[in-house]
């Protein structure tokens, strides 16, 4: 019961990270702003969900793979984002900013 | 030698993880595939300090990672915070951050962690250190004081 109720607030702060990153993708500037807030659902999301997950699971095979899934996702999503940046950078996109540039030469 | 044996008892345990059925038969067709993934992986000549860091294994990564998993749920609820707010309050600064890691994989390390933090993400690594944009000047500021760049460089310890 306790396990339960712990496990329904885990998934529920995940889902409300998940909701803001989404919410964040679409008010962002630009590509860099939004992979900031996609990162909030790829990592403070998943991971409170799938700790959610967890406590329904128990001690069991099911939680190690749980964690595994955990493990996995933490050291691509970095991989991914780092590349998609780099990307746009090499691109020749140039970063929104707060200031006014000066106009080019 | 070391690195190849290490890698076989980790990849093994991850196959008796995601196996679930334990009977003789399963078991050494585990083994076997295990054998034939090292067997390649050493082929490729990947199994070494870097492709497979067991000089890492020991109480300081864990420690790490604990303090990198507060650090991850603070600054998600800061990003989460600026999202929210009526009047997107962001002012995005794209800089290059010292790094004082020795080795790449130190390096890589570092960078992915800023990667995982949310509100920074490293877009490239040079000699001189690691090109961060951070979606405020505040979280560049935060990661300049270099608060993980010196616990970074004690977990990836002497080598």
């Amino acid at each position: 019961m306790i396990v339960d109720i712990l496990s329904w607030i885990s998934i529920g702060i995940g889902a409300a990270f998940i909701l803001v990153g989404g919410l964040g993708l679409i008010r962002m500037p630009d590509v860099f702003t939004r992979v900031h807030a996609a990162s909030v659902a790829d990592t403070a999301g998943a991971g409170f969900i799938l700790l959610g997950f967890m406590f329904q699971a128990g001690l069991s095979l099911t939680t190690l793979k749980l964690v595994l899934i955990f493990v996995f996702l933490v050291f691509t999503a970095p991989t991914a984002s780092h590349a998609l940046a780099r990307a746009a950078l090499l691109g020749g996109l140039v970063p929104w900013s707060r200031k006014p540039r000066d106009p080019a030469p | 030698m070391r690195h190849a044996l290490s890698l076989f008892v980790g990849l093994y345990g991850l196959w008796l993880v995601l196996s679930g059925h334990y009977t003789p038969f399963l078991l050494a067709m585990g083994a076997a595939c295990t054998v034939f993934a090292v067997a390649v992986a050493l082929r490729m000549d990947v199994v070494d300090h870097e492709g497979h860091p067991m000089h890492l294994v020991g109480y300081r990564i864990p420690l790490y990672w604990g303090w990198l998993t507060i650090q991850i749920v603070l600054s998600a609820l800061q990003v989460g915070r600026i999202v929210l707010s009526p009047r997107l309050r962001i002012d995005p600064v794209l800089e290059t951050v010292p790094a004082s890691q020795k080795s790449d994989l130190g390096r890589v390390i570092y960078a992915n962690s800023i990667t995982l933090t949310p509100g920074t993400l490293s877009t490239s690594v040079t000699a001189d250190g690691i090109e961060v944009h951070a979606l405020t000047r505040q979280g560049m500021d935060e990661l300049k004081q270099g608060g993980m760049d010196r616990r970074v460089t004690q977990v990836e310890g002497e080598s």
